[in-house]
Protein backbone atom coordinates (compact mmCIF):
# COMPACT_ATOMS: atom_id res chain seq x y z
CA UNK A 1 0.00 0.00 0.00
CA UNK A 2 1.23 3.31 -1.04
CA UNK A 3 1.55 6.33 1.72
CA UNK A 4 -1.15 8.51 1.64
CA UNK A 5 -0.63 12.22 1.06
CA UNK A 6 -1.10 14.40 3.68
CA UNK A 7 -3.65 17.32 3.58
CA UNK A 8 -0.36 19.70 5.08
CA UNK A 9 1.62 19.05 2.31
CA UNK A 10 -0.95 20.01 0.25
CA UNK A 11 -2.27 23.85 -1.61
CA UNK A 12 -4.94 24.83 -3.95
CA UNK A 13 -3.52 24.70 -7.49
CA UNK A 14 -1.80 21.55 -7.21
CA UNK A 15 -1.53 19.60 -9.60
CA UNK A 16 -1.22 15.99 -7.98
CA UNK A 17 -2.27 13.35 -10.77
CA UNK A 18 -3.06 13.11 -14.03
CA UNK A 19 -3.10 10.31 -17.30
CA UNK A 20 -3.94 9.82 -20.75
CA UNK A 21 -6.89 7.23 -21.57
CA UNK A 22 -6.88 6.09 -25.17
CA UNK A 23 -9.88 4.62 -25.79
CA UNK A 24 -10.51 2.34 -28.84
CA UNK A 25 -13.79 0.67 -29.70
CA UNK A 26 -12.84 -2.52 -27.87
CA UNK A 27 -12.38 -0.59 -24.50
CA UNK A 28 -16.48 0.53 -25.53
CA UNK A 29 -17.56 -3.14 -26.32
CA UNK A 30 -15.22 -4.37 -22.79
CA UNK A 31 -16.98 -1.16 -21.04
CA UNK A 32 -20.63 -2.64 -21.93
CA UNK A 33 -20.15 -5.76 -20.89
CA UNK A 34 -18.57 -5.04 -17.71
CA UNK A 35 -21.23 -2.36 -16.81
CA UNK A 36 -24.16 -3.83 -18.53
CA UNK A 37 -24.98 -1.27 -20.41
CA UNK A 38 -25.59 -2.37 -23.83
CA UNK A 39 -27.16 0.89 -25.32
CA UNK A 40 -26.17 0.82 -29.01
CA UNK A 41 -25.16 4.35 -29.63
CA UNK A 42 -21.86 2.93 -27.81
CA UNK A 43 -21.06 0.45 -29.99
CA UNK A 44 -23.23 0.82 -33.15
CA UNK A 45 -22.83 4.03 -36.21
CA UNK A 46 -26.07 3.59 -37.74
CA UNK A 47 -28.23 3.65 -34.57
CA UNK A 48 -25.85 6.29 -33.53
CA UNK A 49 -26.79 8.18 -36.54
CA UNK A 50 -30.39 7.33 -36.50
CA UNK A 51 -30.60 9.44 -33.18
CA UNK A 52 -28.87 12.69 -34.58
CA UNK A 53 -25.43 11.80 -33.03
CA UNK A 54 -22.17 11.75 -35.37
CA UNK A 55 -21.34 8.31 -34.26
CA UNK A 56 -20.11 6.04 -31.15
CA UNK A 57 -19.93 7.64 -28.54
CA UNK A 58 -17.91 6.36 -25.24
CA UNK A 59 -20.43 5.60 -22.25
CA UNK A 60 -20.17 8.62 -20.23
CA UNK A 61 -19.77 6.03 -16.89
CA UNK A 62 -16.57 4.98 -18.39
CA UNK A 63 -15.14 8.10 -18.88
CA UNK A 64 -16.44 9.01 -15.31
CA UNK A 65 -14.49 5.64 -14.51
CA UNK A 66 -11.41 6.45 -15.85
CA UNK A 67 -11.00 9.62 -14.92
CA UNK A 68 -11.43 9.20 -11.15
CA UNK A 69 -8.10 6.52 -11.41
CA UNK A 70 -5.21 8.24 -11.15
CA UNK A 71 -6.73 10.20 -7.89
CA UNK A 72 -7.47 6.87 -6.11
CA UNK A 73 -3.66 5.85 -7.20
CA UNK A 74 -2.85 8.83 -5.77
CA UNK A 75 -4.61 8.56 -2.76
CA UNK A 76 -3.17 5.36 -2.21
CA UNK A 77 -6.19 3.62 -0.60
CA UNK A 78 -9.84 3.40 -2.24
CA UNK A 79 -11.90 3.73 1.03
CA UNK A 80 -10.46 7.84 0.94
CA UNK A 81 -12.47 8.05 -1.90
CA UNK A 82 -15.82 9.18 -0.19
CA UNK A 83 -17.39 11.53 -2.79
CA UNK A 84 -17.32 11.73 -6.36
CA UNK A 85 -19.37 13.62 -9.28
CA UNK A 86 -19.68 14.74 -12.68
CA UNK A 87 -21.63 16.40 -15.19
CA UNK A 88 -22.01 14.88 -18.37
CA UNK A 89 -21.26 18.12 -20.34
CA UNK A 90 -19.73 16.45 -23.93
CA UNK A 91 -19.82 13.43 -25.56
CA UNK A 92 -16.42 11.32 -26.25
CA UNK A 93 -16.62 10.35 -30.29
CA UNK A 94 -14.21 7.22 -30.61
CA UNK A 95 -13.56 7.10 -34.45
CA UNK A 96 -13.22 2.88 -35.62
CA UNK A 97 -10.01 3.82 -36.88
CA UNK A 98 -8.52 5.96 -34.54
CA UNK A 99 -10.01 5.85 -31.53
CA UNK A 100 -10.58 8.86 -29.32
CA UNK A 101 -7.39 9.92 -26.51
CA UNK A 102 -8.91 11.51 -23.28
CA UNK A 103 -6.69 13.30 -21.10
CA UNK A 104 -7.06 13.86 -17.29
CA UNK A 105 -5.72 16.57 -14.72
CA UNK A 106 -6.45 16.56 -11.10
CA UNK A 107 -5.64 19.34 -9.35
CA UNK A 108 -6.68 20.38 -5.91
CA UNK A 109 -9.50 22.70 -5.29
CA UNK A 110 -10.22 23.36 -2.15
CA UNK A 111 -9.39 22.13 1.29
CA UNK A 112 -11.13 21.08 4.36
CA UNK A 113 -8.91 21.28 7.54
CA UNK A 114 -11.29 20.21 10.18
CA UNK A 115 -13.04 17.40 7.88
CA UNK A 116 -9.16 16.65 6.73
CA UNK A 117 -11.10 16.61 2.96
CA UNK A 118 -9.03 17.88 0.12
CA UNK A 119 -11.52 18.72 -2.99
CA UNK A 120 -9.66 17.22 -6.34
CA UNK A 121 -10.89 18.43 -9.38
CA UNK A 122 -10.79 16.83 -12.15
CA UNK A 123 -10.15 18.55 -15.73
CA UNK A 124 -11.20 16.02 -18.48
CA UNK A 125 -10.87 16.90 -22.28
CA UNK A 126 -10.90 15.19 -25.49
CA UNK A 127 -9.38 16.82 -28.51
CA UNK A 128 -9.10 20.05 -26.66
CA UNK A 129 -12.65 20.38 -25.24
CA UNK A 130 -14.05 19.83 -21.72
CA UNK A 131 -16.21 16.77 -21.77
CA UNK A 132 -16.96 16.26 -17.69
CA UNK A 133 -18.36 19.40 -16.04
CA UNK A 134 -18.12 20.14 -12.03
CA UNK A 135 -16.19 16.37 -11.68
CA UNK A 136 -14.95 16.62 -8.28
CA UNK A 137 -13.40 13.70 -5.82
CA UNK A 138 -13.62 14.07 -2.49
CA UNK A 139 -10.75 12.64 -0.47
CA UNK A 140 -10.15 12.04 3.22
CA UNK A 141 -6.60 12.67 4.03
CA UNK A 142 -7.48 12.17 8.16
CA UNK B 1 -43.20 12.94 -16.77
CA UNK B 2 -45.37 12.47 -13.84
CA UNK B 3 -44.51 15.76 -11.02
CA UNK B 4 -46.32 13.82 -8.31
CA UNK B 5 -43.35 11.20 -8.55
CA UNK B 6 -41.46 13.62 -5.86
CA UNK B 7 -40.73 11.71 -3.12
CA UNK B 8 -41.68 8.17 -4.12
CA UNK B 9 -39.67 5.72 -2.48
CA UNK B 10 -39.40 2.24 -4.94
CA UNK B 11 -39.66 -1.47 -3.08
CA UNK B 12 -35.44 -2.21 -2.13
CA UNK B 13 -34.39 -3.96 -5.74
CA UNK B 14 -32.99 -7.83 -5.13
CA UNK B 15 -29.49 -8.31 -3.63
CA UNK B 16 -27.16 -7.77 -5.70
CA UNK B 17 -24.10 -10.26 -4.74
CA UNK B 18 -20.70 -8.48 -5.82
CA UNK B 19 -18.55 -11.49 -7.52
CA UNK B 20 -14.57 -11.33 -7.68
CA UNK B 21 -14.37 -11.84 -11.32
CA UNK B 22 -17.15 -9.29 -12.09
CA UNK B 23 -14.71 -6.75 -9.72
CA UNK B 24 -11.59 -7.94 -11.87
CA UNK B 25 -13.79 -7.34 -15.27
CA UNK B 26 -14.76 -4.12 -14.26
CA UNK B 27 -11.79 -2.76 -13.26
CA UNK B 28 -10.39 -3.70 -16.57
CA UNK B 29 -12.95 -1.92 -18.11
CA UNK B 30 -12.21 1.95 -16.17
CA UNK B 31 -8.65 0.76 -16.69
CA UNK B 32 -8.14 0.50 -12.63
CA UNK B 33 -4.82 -0.92 -12.33
CA UNK B 34 -4.18 -1.30 -8.87
CA UNK B 35 -3.39 -4.88 -7.23
CA UNK B 36 -5.73 -3.96 -4.72
CA UNK B 37 -9.16 -4.32 -7.24
CA UNK B 38 -7.59 -7.46 -9.03
CA UNK B 39 -5.26 -9.36 -6.49
CA UNK B 40 -6.85 -10.79 -3.19
CA UNK B 41 -3.68 -10.88 -1.31
CA UNK B 42 -2.94 -7.33 -1.70
CA UNK B 43 -6.36 -6.63 -1.52
CA UNK B 44 -6.12 -8.69 2.05
CA UNK B 45 -2.60 -7.17 2.92
CA UNK B 46 -3.90 -3.68 2.77
CA UNK B 47 -6.93 -4.82 5.14
CA UNK B 48 -9.99 -5.47 2.93
CA UNK B 49 -11.64 -8.97 2.63
CA UNK B 50 -11.04 -9.61 -0.77
CA UNK B 51 -10.79 -7.47 -4.02
CA UNK B 52 -12.34 -3.53 -3.73
CA UNK B 53 -14.25 -2.54 -6.28
CA UNK B 54 -13.23 0.77 -8.22
CA UNK B 55 -15.61 3.88 -7.46
CA UNK B 56 -18.12 3.81 -9.95
CA UNK B 57 -18.63 0.08 -9.92
CA UNK B 58 -21.49 1.19 -7.51
CA UNK B 59 -23.53 2.11 -10.93
CA UNK B 60 -24.02 -1.48 -11.93
CA UNK B 61 -25.69 -2.01 -8.15
CA UNK B 62 -27.66 1.24 -9.14
CA UNK B 63 -28.64 0.52 -12.17
CA UNK B 64 -31.71 -2.66 -11.36
CA UNK B 65 -33.04 0.35 -9.44
CA UNK B 66 -32.74 2.79 -12.33
CA UNK B 67 -34.48 0.12 -13.89
CA UNK B 68 -37.43 0.15 -11.68
CA UNK B 69 -37.79 3.93 -12.41
CA UNK B 70 -37.58 4.23 -16.06
CA UNK B 71 -40.13 1.29 -16.28
CA UNK B 72 -42.52 2.42 -14.02
CA UNK B 73 -45.83 2.79 -15.84
CA UNK B 74 -47.35 6.24 -14.47
CA UNK B 75 -43.73 7.86 -14.41
CA UNK B 76 -44.08 9.10 -18.23
CA UNK B 77 -40.52 8.92 -18.96
CA UNK B 78 -39.55 7.76 -22.59
CA UNK B 79 -36.26 6.26 -22.01
CA UNK B 80 -35.55 6.91 -25.89
CA UNK B 81 -35.53 10.74 -25.04
CA UNK B 82 -32.88 10.29 -21.57
CA UNK B 83 -29.99 11.56 -21.46
CA UNK B 84 -27.46 11.18 -18.05
CA UNK B 85 -27.42 14.72 -16.70
CA UNK B 86 -25.23 14.27 -13.49
CA UNK B 87 -23.57 11.21 -10.98
CA UNK B 88 -22.41 11.38 -8.07
CA UNK B 89 -21.25 9.01 -5.75
CA UNK B 90 -21.03 9.37 -1.61
CA UNK B 91 -19.57 6.70 0.08
CA UNK B 92 -19.37 4.97 3.79
CA UNK B 93 -16.85 2.59 2.38
CA UNK B 94 -15.55 0.78 -0.81
CA UNK B 95 -17.69 -1.85 -2.66
CA UNK B 96 -15.67 -5.24 -2.11
CA UNK B 97 -16.04 -8.32 -3.48
CA UNK B 98 -18.56 -11.05 -1.50
CA UNK B 99 -20.80 -8.17 -0.39
CA UNK B 100 -24.33 -8.26 -0.51
CA UNK B 101 -25.89 -5.29 -1.57
CA UNK B 102 -29.45 -3.72 -1.70
CA UNK B 103 -30.37 -0.56 -3.36
CA UNK B 104 -33.58 1.16 -2.52
CA UNK B 105 -34.58 3.80 -4.50
CA UNK B 106 -36.01 7.45 -3.77
CA UNK B 107 -37.17 10.10 -6.07
CA UNK B 108 -35.29 12.81 -4.95
CA UNK B 109 -36.75 15.61 -7.54
CA UNK B 110 -38.33 16.38 -10.31
CA UNK B 111 -38.33 19.58 -12.39
CA UNK B 112 -39.37 20.83 -15.16
CA UNK B 113 -37.35 23.25 -17.51
CA UNK B 114 -38.30 24.64 -20.40
CA UNK B 115 -39.27 21.96 -22.53
CA UNK B 116 -36.78 19.39 -20.65
CA UNK B 117 -37.71 17.19 -17.12
CA UNK B 118 -35.14 16.48 -14.82
CA UNK B 119 -35.81 13.72 -12.03
CA UNK B 120 -32.83 13.14 -9.64
CA UNK B 121 -33.00 10.14 -8.12
CA UNK B 122 -30.80 8.45 -5.09
CA UNK B 123 -30.24 5.50 -4.59
CA UNK B 124 -29.34 3.97 -1.20
CA UNK B 125 -26.97 1.08 -1.34
CA UNK B 126 -26.57 -0.99 2.12
CA UNK B 127 -25.01 -4.46 3.04
CA UNK B 128 -26.11 -8.16 4.19
CA UNK B 129 -25.47 -6.18 8.07
CA UNK B 130 -27.69 -3.05 7.04
CA UNK B 131 -24.92 -0.50 7.18
CA UNK B 132 -24.66 2.38 4.43
CA UNK B 133 -22.11 1.65 2.04
CA UNK B 134 -23.09 3.98 -0.60
CA UNK B 135 -25.44 6.29 -1.99
CA UNK B 136 -25.47 6.65 -5.82
CA UNK B 137 -27.24 9.80 -7.07
CA UNK B 138 -28.14 10.59 -10.77
CA UNK B 139 -29.45 13.06 -12.65
CA UNK B 140 -31.74 12.38 -16.20
CA UNK B 141 -32.76 14.68 -18.24
CA UNK B 142 -35.73 13.54 -20.96
CA UNK B 143 -35.88 15.92 -23.53
CA UNK B 144 -39.08 17.76 -24.52
CA UNK B 145 -40.54 17.10 -28.22
CA UNK B 146 -37.95 19.21 -30.57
Amino acid sequence: MSTAPTLESLSVGDVVAGGSFPLTRDSLVRYAGASGDFNPIHYRDDVAVSVGLPGVLAHGMLTMGFAVQPVVDWAGDPARIVDYQVRFTRPVLVDPVDGAVVTVVAKVGAIDEEARVARIDLTVTFNDQKVLGKAQARVNLA
Amino acid sequence: MNPELQGRVFPPAPPYLVGREKVREFSRAVFATNPINHDPEAARAAGYADVVAPPTFAVVVQEATLAQLLSEPGAGIDFSRVVHGDQRFSFSRPIVAGDELTATLTVASVKTLGGHSMVTAESNVVDAGGEHVVTATSTLVVRGDE
